[in-house]
């Protein structure tokens, strides 16, 4: 084994997550040899991506979901295309099933706060903590597609195009959409402290089995829905799942900012990783996040080979056969040029990386193989893992329930600050 | 002679007061090792299915969480994903109610559960009893009994329509063509009704089973219809024979009247196990856990589920309350089954058993829970047990026992033997999807008639 290159300033090891969506994130993907696109609707097909996930010892997955078909755009209807994958199993419970086959990785399921209901989506994510002993996330999604809003058909939602976002029409969704989402997010959060810690007890001699006085209802009254709690599920082993969102500019950073831990953010170069951190500890100010700062992942789309060339010629074949169009860049190169770009970019202030595969297992066998073992000789990315928690592996505290008595205070302290309207700056960037 | 195949399913211990919690070998009810290990146990014994109920809110008595029994339970959802993981063969059957969700979720959750268990999912739809229910969701407001069967239907409807929306050769997925889906109307959906109005295009491929298993657990003659009309299966709670016999004999009945074959739809009642290496061990050591199981206290909350009123002055000791049943004001204890369709009948019949016994409250209320539960050797429950299925009492039982998890073992290891020996319960999984293993038709394709050409759930 070769020496740490010492070029490197020891720093805090890189946080690396991978993203998996069906065979991988470009469209052209399913077509190419060691993909098993007959298989992406299989158990099989998600216990090998997650294995091999664990086996290059990354800190979380992410499952990709929607309440309706891919689209090409993630604002617009799905195309009627049968050349491109369609369809996807419900992202919560393949992580639900992952996790006893697993031990230590993260498990991060999309799930939407537009349609669902919260009381569903605090219990089914305080389970999946249970059952992986602490290794639970949340990646919140809204839904902003007028066709998945009639899937439920309860409410309608404007169909607004790409173009149509910096509208006041368009603003106004955003801003509803958002707003809602955060509600979501604390009522959820509200939810996993409704139940103290240490509330079950089991008391034979005074036949209690919990002490009601450590469970509380949240009593919250939103536009959208209401909710008064408590969980039907006893309060998670982190207190709260990790809860990440996907940020393109100042409204969803705001969302982050006000009930997020983690933000996946899609910087195109360095000086862009900077404007993206500043972007988001302003968004932190602007929200008066009193939680632990937002940990940073930037997104980037990656097609890996022995060579660059190699690289570059493996996009091309793929973007020959149908065009990738990425909200996050997308790097083709080898496994020591992606790292040479992991460590320049993290001098902007990131705490890591989310990487999406352009194809399945392909480049997932490339960072697990080609990748992190570079990054562990340049002393980058950790040789095993330390923690099983997933908040400690992002040095987050575990909350203490915000019902939990406090010694002076009889009011409820609100973990996250109120969701009073927050003015936006006057640069707003594009959402969703 | 050919006898009748037992349908076996074990329903985890959980949030009703048979649930002993004191006993020392009682485990987690939420930690996943409970879970696992109980799968484990009830696969090794090659039962069909194993059931977990619902219930969103916590209970309440007179507006104050309930605490003297096991409260709290994980999503249903989720662990049967993870059980389906460590399982190869069983059900995973999920009490999911129908008026809380939305079917677009439902679909998508069971068919991502079919797809993920290889065939092994089950739906039993309820459509949950109480108001307060409604606190905890968007929907908000409380649907009344006859609006609530109204979406259950609906529902159901919709789900099916959801699931045949993609043909099982709809994902082509061939590389040399490029052609990965068969057609690009796939997952098209239209369904208006006086519950929903929804279209648009489903998102998840066909599953194994095509449509999961459907279960209800419902008594009322709108629940019996509603599971004449639709269901595979039914869960119930009448155990004592000539109850079970009577219900069994009118929802088969109404399954005829619905126009189907009586043999689809299994009734599976719930029911409790004791077991003892004599019969009058085994009486022992049922007193001994009916008397945890229905403490004074219990015995007073039980009374007060019928009678829906306060009767914390009544001494559990002393005689039935004197008062009568108001089952017009509201809930006095939420988040919970109503144990009676008509309060006034059964209060009389309780008064009955009190002075014909000479009972006292609890002794009354000891006796009325008492019929849950099968209590023997391990011959004599496996005898009780196919002479209800022989004679057409059940079809099988959902059972289960007063310790979490570990009390399905003696079940397992004591009864089912003796079952498997006299032929009328397997001895292996076929390797079968849950609908062949309970020997049921393919689904008929939404709006089709549903057939009758079932395999015959005998053996010779
Ligand atoms: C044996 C049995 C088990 C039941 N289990 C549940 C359950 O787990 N969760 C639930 O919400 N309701 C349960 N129910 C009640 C159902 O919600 C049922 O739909 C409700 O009682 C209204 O229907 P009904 O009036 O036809 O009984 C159960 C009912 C029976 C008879």
């Amino acid at each position: 084994m070769s020496a740490p290159d010492t070029s490197v300033p020891p720093a805090s090891p890189l946080h690396l997550a991978v993203a998996f969506d069906g065979t991988g994130w470009h469209p052209a993907a399913w077509r190419e040899p060691g993909t098993r696109p007959g298989e992406l609707f299989t158990a099989r097909h998600w216990v090998q991506l997650a294995r091999t996930a664990e086996r290059g010892l990354l800190d979380l997955i992410t499952i990709e979901d929607g309440l309706g078909l891919q689209s090409g755009d993630h604002l617009a209807e799905p195309e009627r295309r049968t050349d491109r994958v369609q369809g996807r199993l419900d992202a919560s419970l393949v992580a639900a099933f992952l996790a006893p086959l697993t031990s230590r990785i993260g498990l991060v399921p999309t799930v939407t706060t537009t349609h669902t209901e919260p009381f569903h989506v605090a219990s089914a994510l305080a389970t999946l903590d249970h059952d992986s002993h602490g290794r639970a996330g949340w990646r919140v999604q809204t839904s902003v597609r007028a066709d998945e809003a009639a899937h439920f058909g309860r409410r309608q939602i404007p169909a607004v195009g790409r173009s149509e976002l910096d509208t006041p029409r368009g603003r106004a969704l955003v801003a509803e959409l958002f707003g809602e989402a955060a509600e979501v997010v604390d009522t959820v959060r509200r939810l996993w402290d409704s139940w103290e810690d240490g509330a079950e007890i089991r008391d034979a001699l005074t036949g209690r089995f919990v002490d009601r006085d450590r469970l509380h209802t949240v009593d919250v009254e939103a536009a959208h829905f209401a909710v008064r709690g408590p969980s039907i599920v006893p309060r998670p082993p982190q207190g709260q799942p990790l809860v990440a969102s996907l940020s393109h500019g100042y409204e969803p950073s705001l969302l982050a900012a006000r009930v997020g831990d983690v933000v996946f953010t899609t910087p195109h170069d360095a000086d862009d990783a900077a404007r993206v951190v500043d972007q988001v500890r302003t968004a932190e100010r602007a929200a008066g996040r009193t939680a632990p700062p937002l940990r940073i992942l930037a997104d980037l789309v990656v097609v890996l080979a022995g060579t660059e060339a190699g690289a570059r010629d493996r996009l091309a074949r793929l973007d020959a056969r149908d065009p990738l169009s990425s909200d996050a860049l997308v790097v083709a190169t080898t496994p020591a040029g992606l790292a040479d770009r992991l460590l320049d970019w993290r001098a902007a202030g990131l705490d890591g990386y989310r990487l999406r595969p352009a194809v399945l297992p392909t480049d997932l066998d490339a960072i697990v193989d080609g990748l992190v073992p570079e990054l562990q000789r340049r002393g980058a990315f950790r040789t095993g893992y330390a923690e099983t928690g997933l908040r400690e592996r992002f040095g987050l505290p575990r909350p203490t329930s915000r019902y939990a008595p406090r010694s002076g205070s009889a009011t409820v302290p609100a973990l996250l600050p109120g969701l009073a309207p927050v003015p936006a700056p006057t640069t707003t960037g594009s959402p969703a | 002679m050919t006898r009748k195949q037992i349908v076996l399913g074990a329903y985890f211990p959980g949030v009703n007061h048979d649930t002993v919690w004191s006993d020392p070998a009682s485990g987690s009810h939420i930690a996943w090792e409970s879970f696992e290990q109980w799968a484990r146990t009830a696969e090794r014994g090659g039962l069909d299915l194993l059931f977990l109920a619902e219930g969103l809110r916590l209970r309440t008595r007179g507006g104050e969480i309930f605490d003297q029994d096991v409260v709290g339970r994980p999503d249903t959802f989720t662990v049967l994903a993870a059980l389906a993981a460590v399982t190869e063969h069983i059900g995973l059957a999920g009490t999911i109610n129908s008026t809380y969700n939305e079917p677009y979720e439902l679909a998508r959750k069971f068919a991502t559960l079919d797809i993920l268990s290889g065939g092994r999912a089950a739906w039993n739809v309820v459509t949950s009893s109480d108001a307060p229910t409604g606190e905890n969701f968007r929907r908000g407001a409380y649907l009344g009994h006859h609006q609530r069967y109204e979406r259950a239907g609906e529902t159901l409807a919709a789900v099916r329509a959801l699931w045949d929306s993609w043909g099982s050769g709809a994902v082509v997925a061939d590389q040399a063509s490029g052609e990965f889906l068969s057609d690009a109307r796939v997952g098209d959906f239209a369904l208006s009704g006086n519950q929903f109005d929804i279209a648009g295009r489903f998102s998840t491929p066909r599953s194994p089973q095509g449509h999961p298993v459907i279960l209800q657990a419902g008594e009322s003659p709108a629940g019996r219809d509603f599971a004449a009309a639709n269901a595979d299966a039914i869960f119930s709670r009448y155990q004592r024979f000539d109850e079970a016999r009577a219900f069994y004999d009118d929802v088969k009945a109404r399954v005829r009247r619905a126009g189907r074959d009586p043999h689809e739809v299994r009734i599976l009642p719930s029911a409790g196990v004791v077991l003892g290496d004599t019969d009058a061990e085994a009486r022992e050591r049922h007193e001994h856990i009916h008397d945890l199981q229905v403490d004074p206290w219990t015995s007073i909350v039980l009374a007060e589920m019928v009678w829906n009123r306060d009767l914390s002055s009544y001494d559990p000791d002393g005689p039935l309350p004197d008062v009568d049943p108001t089952p017009e004001a509201p809930r006095w204890i939420e988040g919970r089954a109503p144990l009676t369709q008509d309060p006034h009948a059964t209060a009389a019949a309780w008064r009955e058993i009190a002075a014909a016994n000479g009972f006292s409250l609890r002794e009354t209320v000891k006796h009325v829970f008492d019929r849950a539960v099968f209590v023997g050797t391990p011959e004599h429950v496996a005898d009780e047990i196919d002479r209800y299925v022989q004679s057409d009492a059940s079809d099988g039982f959902i059972l289960g026992s007063h310790v979490t998890p570990s009390g399905l073992d003696e079940i397992v290891e004591r009864v089912v033997p003796i079952l498997q020996e006299r032929g009328v319960f397997r001895t292996g999984y076929d390797g079968g999807t849950l609908r062949e293993n309970l020997g049921l038709a393919p689904p008929a394709r939404f709006g089709e008639r549903r057939n009758s050409g079932r395999r015959a759930a005998v053996a010779s």
